[in-house]
């Protein structure tokens, strides 16, 4: 450091420098998204909380065929399926463990007939470990309540497949 | 007002009466101020770092600071079953208490002051020396290390900068002629030109403002000096064992500290309650105002610091206070006396 060079550090320009650049970002634009009152943008093909999906007239998508059960690696959904009156197959329990999920999104790439999903929902905490243990009834409830969503985000996401 | 109470209530009992409300007139106020000044802080960080702040809690979440204090309130306070119990607890009360003790002697507004003593300017420097005791023994109190390593830091650290502000409350105080903050303010009364009333205006009192600031910041461990409480080495430094409202205290007397310190620039420099211009029309402002806006000025600017500047290093940082404050301050006393002398300054008298 040459004696010019510690007279001028005396004036503290480089400070100066770096204060103006912060002030100049203090009018700026923020950055901030206002959480909980506003969301960032959330891609069609976003892997969230799990729904149980039902055909327009009502009748449940799920065939009990467990390929979905076959393909968790974090083997996380357990399937019990009987055959039901009218001669169709259904499920008789279908239970999720998410806090065992791992979202890979391959139950929804393995299942044939679109039931179970992803969604874009993804502010399921809990307060205890037992409300995360999905049930068919909290999946099917999930189904209703993102059916919207979900076949707006199917539909984007259609031609790519 | 003591006058009536001691007419009301006897001497003795009228005179506590009486300064105990003058106490609870400028405490309070003094708290609400530090409160808010929480919210300052944070505002201005988060607009310079891209981001809102806090938002939620009340309008423009100005109640933020009171949401924080409840929350504080409502902790269990924990004391680490190694540490020195006494000392442990007096420590947070000692750095609050020796923060709010200081404002005494502030002028709020012309004979607006609790304490209007001759030689306020050498006690506003002696409590704030008293206030690194607080600072180490709860960083010793706590037994453990980063506290330890923490405290150890701000004593080195507020003894090694106090040296410096001493230097250059000196050359104001050769200003003014005077050690009493009142006669500190009035001196600065159109002193430039005769027009502005600020000290900070003066050339050769210009370098000195500025270190004064920068001593100010380490004085009060802030950002470029918040070696004390470094969170990237010493967690929280010495206030890594405190919880709840022992936490709360030393986090208050930190922000009382740093309150009275833009206080004291502002009287030094600028001006205190005068206007900063001296034109009739200004003095129709309340000179409590005018402190207030300085104040809040200053305030800013320490939070703008903090938003800029990279923490030193310890050695660096000693290396400014001794190698560099030190001496520069030391050469300015001689400097501004000896122009003092040359110009007559005191030949009127006084001094």
């Amino acid at each position: 450091m040459t004696l010019f060079d510690r007279a001028k550090a005396l004036l503290l320009l480089e400070f100066l420098k770096g204060m103006a650049l912060t002030l100049r970002y203090a009018f700026k634009p923020k950055a901030t998204v206002n959480f909980p009152f506003e969301k960032g943008p959330v891609s069609p093909r976003f892997r969230g909380e799990h729904a149980l999906r039902r055909y327009p007239n009502g009748e449940e998508r799920c065939i009990a065929c467990k390929l979905c059960e076959a393909v968790c690696p974090a083997q996380a959904i357990t399937i019990e399926a009987e055959v039901r009156a009218d001669g169709s197959r259904r499920t008789t329990r279908y239970d999720i463990d998410m806090t065992k999920c791992i979202y890979c999104g391959l139950c929804q790439e393995a299942c044939p007939v679109d039931a179970i999903v992803e969604g874009p929902n993804f502010e399921f905490a809990a307060e205890t470990r037992e409300e995360l243990m999905y049930d068919k009834a909290k999946l099917l409830a999930n189904g209703e309540r993102w059916e919207r969503a979900i076949a707006a985000n199917l539909q984007a996401d259609a031609r790519f497949r | 007002m003591v006058a009536w109470f001691q007419s009301e209530l006897g001497t003795g009992l009228g005179w506590f009466v009486a300064h105990l409300l003058l106490v609870l007139a400028i405490a309070l106020p003094v708290m609400a101020v530090m409160a808010m000044s929480t919210w300052v802080d944070r505002k201005v960080w988060a607009l310079m770092q891209l981001r809102k702040g806090p938002n939620v809690v009340g309008a423009f979440g100005l109640a933020q600071p009171f949401a924080d204090g409840i929350k504080l309130f409502l902790k269990e306070t924990i004391i680490p079953s190694g540490a020195s119990r006494g000392v442990f607890l007096i420590a947070p009360m000692i750095s609050f208490v020796l923060a709010l003790v200081a404002w005494a002697v502030i002028p709020f507004d012309a004979g607006l002051v609790l304490a209007d003593i001759n030689v306020g300017l050498l006690y506003l420097f002696a409590v704030s020396s008293l206030g690194v005791y607080g600072i180490i023994m709860s960083g010793w109190a706590s037994n453990s290390r980063y506290p330890f390593l923490g405290g150890l830091r701000s004593a080195a650290q507020m003894v090694s900068y106090e040296v410096s502000i001493g230097f250059i409350l000196i050359c104001v105080v050769l200003y003014a002629s005077s050690f009493n903050l009142t006669d500190i303010v009035e001196s600065q009364k159109g002193a430039i030109l005769g027009v502005f009333s600020m000290n900070i205006l003066n050339p050769l009192l210009l370098p000195m403002a500025v270190m004064f600031f920068i001593s100010a910041l380490a004085e009060t461990n802030r950002p470029p000096f918040d070696l004390p409480e470094a969170e990237a080495e010493l967690v929280a430094g010495y206030q890594t064992e405190y919880s709840s409202m022992a936490f709360a205290l030393l986090m208050l007397g930190e922000y009382m500290n740093i309150l009275l310190m833009c206080a004291l620039a502002s009287i030094l420099f600028l001006g205190g309650y005068l206007p900063p211009v001296d034109w009739a029309p200004l003095y129709l402002v309340p000179g409590i105002v005018w402190l207030f806006l300085k104040l809040l000025f200053v305030f800013f600017l320490f939070a703008w610091v903090k938003a800029s500047v990279p923490r030193y290093r310890y050695d660096q940082l000693m290396r400014l206070g001794w190698k560099l404050f030190l001496p520069i301050s030391l050469f300015w006393v001689a400097l501004v006396s000896g122009w003092l002398v040359f110009t007559g300054h005191f030949s009127g008298g006084g001094a």
